[in-house]
This record gives C-alpha cells, sequence and structure tokens, in this order.
C-alpha cells in the first residue's frame, strides 16, 4: 500500500469503567499502519466512575469526557464527529475491554482503503471456533432482527471493530445510544448505497471482557427500544 | 340528585379543569394541548353527570354497558399517553446526550489548545 500524505486514521475507543485495562489496550494499539500517515488514537470516556480518564492520560492518550454515561452508541457517534472535525480519512472503532486484537485494524482498513467498502465489519463469527455459546445465540439473534427489519446479511451486526471511510462517516446518521446502535450502523449504510464488507476478525474472550461486555438479559430493553424508534 | 360517586368524580374532573385552565394561562402547555385535555375532561364530565350518554355511546358500539364503554376507551388513550411520553423522554434523551457530546468534544478541543500554548 503506497502512504499519501493525506491518509489519517482515527482510532476511537469508547469506554466506560476500564481503568484496570484501558492503559494496556491503549499501549498495543499500534502507532503507524501501513499505508497511513498519522494514526490518530482517542478515547471516549463516557462518564466512567473508576479511574479510566486517568489511565487514558497516563497513556498519553488524549481524552473526550462525556460528564454523564450516555450508552455505546453515544460514544461511538462523539468519535464520529471527532473523526470528522478531524477530516479523518478513515475511522476504526476498537473496544476499551480488550475483546480485540490490535493486529486486526490493519485487517479492517484494508478494504477501505482499496474502495472496495465504505464499511468494514470485525467479524468474530466468520472464523471463529472460542465462541461462548450464549454470545453466539445472542448474536444470531441480533443478526436475525437486523435482517428482518433492515435486509442487511451479517453475521456479526454487534461487532465492536469497525472501519469507516470518509463518505460513511459523512453519511451515517444513527440515533441510538446504547447498543441498539450496531444495527443502525448497517441500516444508514444499506440506505446510503455504502458498500459494506466483512472482516474475519480474532475476538479475546477473557473473563473480564465477557463481564464487560453486552449482557445477555440487554437484549429484551435493547429490542424494545429498536422497536419503539421503527413505530414511532 | 347525584350520588356520592358522582360527586366524588365531578369534584376531580372540575379540578383537573382548573389544573389544565391554570397550565394554559402560565403558559406551560400550549392552547392545542390545552384544547385536547379541556375536550377529555369535558367528555368525562358529560359522562358522570349523564351517564346515559355513556349507555347509549356503549349501545352504538354495541358494548354492553356505558362503564365498559368509558374502560376501553380510557384505555386505549393511556396506553396512546404512555406511548407518546415514551417518544417524548427518548427525544429528551438524545438532547441531553447532544449537549454532553458539545461539552465532551469542545472540552477536548480546548485541552489541546492549552497543550500548544504550553509547548509555545
Amino acid at each position: 500500500m503506497p502512504v499519501t500524505k493525506e491518509v489519517k486514521v482515527v482510532i476511537v475507543v469508547p469506554a466506560f469503567n476500564e481503568s484496570s485495562v484501558i492503559y494496556n489496550v491503549l499501549k498495543s494499539i499500534p502507532k503507524k499502519i501501513k499505508g497511513t500517515s498519522l494514526v490518530d488514537v482517542v478515547v471516549v470516556n463516557d462518564g466512567s466512575s473508576d479511574n479510566t480518564q486517568s489511565e487514558v492520560r497516563r497513556a498519553g492518550i488524549p481524552v473526550i469526557n462525556h460528564v454523564i454515561n450516555r450508552g455505546l452508541g453515544a460514544a461511538i457517534r462523539t468519535g464520529i464527529e471527532y473523526a470528522r472535525k478531524k477530516k479523518a480519512a478513515i475511522m476504526v472503532t476498537f473496544d476499551g475491554d480488550g475483546q480485540h486484537d490490535p493486529s486486526d485494524i490493519e485487517k479492517i482498513i484494508r478494504p477501505v482503503f482499496q474502495k472496495k467498502a465504505d464499511l468494514v465489519i470485525g467479524s468474530r463469527f466468520k472464523k471463529s471456533k472460542n465462541v461462548p455459546l450464549d454470545r453466539f445465540f445472542l448474536n444470531w439473534f441480533a443478526n436475525v432482527v437486523t435482517f428482518l427489519f433492515y435486509g442487511v446479511v451479517t453475521t456479526d451486526s454487534q461487532s465492536g471493530l469497525r472501519a469507516f471511510s470518509k463518505k460513511a462517516l459523512n453519511l451515517i446518521d444513527f440515533k441510538g445510544e446504547r447498543m441498539d446502535f450496531s444495527s443502525e450502523i448497517l441500516l444508514e449504510a444499506k440506505k446510503n448505497k455504502l458498500k459494506i464488507a466483512e472482516v474475519p476478525i480474532r475476538a479475546i474472550y477473557t473473563e473480564y471482557s465477557r463481564k464487560k461486555g453486552q449482557k445477555n438479559l440487554n437484549a429484551i430493553p435493547t429490542f424494545s427500544r429498536f422497536l419503539v424508534r421503527l413505530l414511532r | 340528585m347525584f350520588t356520592a360517586i358522582q360527586i366524588f368524580l365531578l369534584a376531580v374532573v372540575i379540578f383537573a379543569i382548573s389544573r389544565v385552565y391554570l397550565r394554559l394561562k402560565e403558559g406551560v402547555i400550549t392552547s392545542r394541548m390545552a384544547f385536547f385535555w379541556f375536550l377529555i375532561w369535558i367528555a368525562a364530565l358529560v359522562g358522570v353527570t349523564l351517564p346515559a350518554t355513556t349507555t347509549r355511546i356503549a349501545e352504538f358500539f354495541g358494548v354492553g354497558r356505558g362503564v365498559d364503554i368509558i374502560v376501553y376507551i380510557s384505555l386505549a388513550l393511556l396506553f396512546y399517553l404512555v406511548f407518546r411520553i415514551y417518544v417524548m423522554i427518548e427525544d429528551l434523551r438524545h438532547q441531553i446526550t447532544y449537549l454532553i457530546r458539545e461539552i465532551g468534544l469542545s472540552g477536548s478541543s480546548k485541552i489541546r489548545k492549552n497543550r500548544k500554548r504550553s509547548k509555545k
């Protein structure tokens, strides 16, 4: 991949009470990515009540603070606004709980570089074998709902590792503030005729990331909120 | 003559109408909203003072008793109002998030400017 001066990548790490892992997660993110001129990592601290903010500062990473917790979707949206302001060519979302492998970042931005996709979803289910059964079924349900209501076929609608092209950053406009935003992003991409691609990624399921990730019971309020938005 | 329950309900309805009038005067609710609530409470007033009207409406709709039609209409109205309130809360939530985002983003740019200044 040729290095062009303008290719700026913004990596958005949403974090809510991740003080025990965020430092290591941030340190593991590559400072240089092949084919890019600048990698700008930013943490959206979503109203954490622990030491997340000071841990982020210790890692030397800029932080955008939500003074109160607004949910993952709201944090990602703030990241999008930041990336737009910074005139990023690509934006990547990367979970702050250590669930993602930093080496996958390069993999998911590749289709954007090659102009093969505007939105790339890092799919944990395309290849992975070590997916816990409850996560598999929950995700399967979310994928079915995404297909039935939005007509988008995906193997991992809830993935936290995504890449957006500049075009996608400017066109995607979602309202979901919690987990429901994930499916909405796909709908927005479809509505705006953006090219969607899926890339297999490795999910690191630790006891911590499982505890911090989407709770199984959250599926009910997430689904009801999704329905209300659809019917309003 | 009114029965005890009619007197009690009349007092409640008159109190509710007075509240709608006061909130309209204070400008808390719009005239459209006041009109809607006046309509609801005046219908209740008619139902309480002239119970036979509800029986006639019930017969028209094919429902047995006047009280039943009131319960059905009230339930439908309540469900609708709960839905409206849910939507309103969602809108408020979005507005709060917008504010939080703007505060967060302006805070981050201020920090960057200060860092640049201190480097100079």
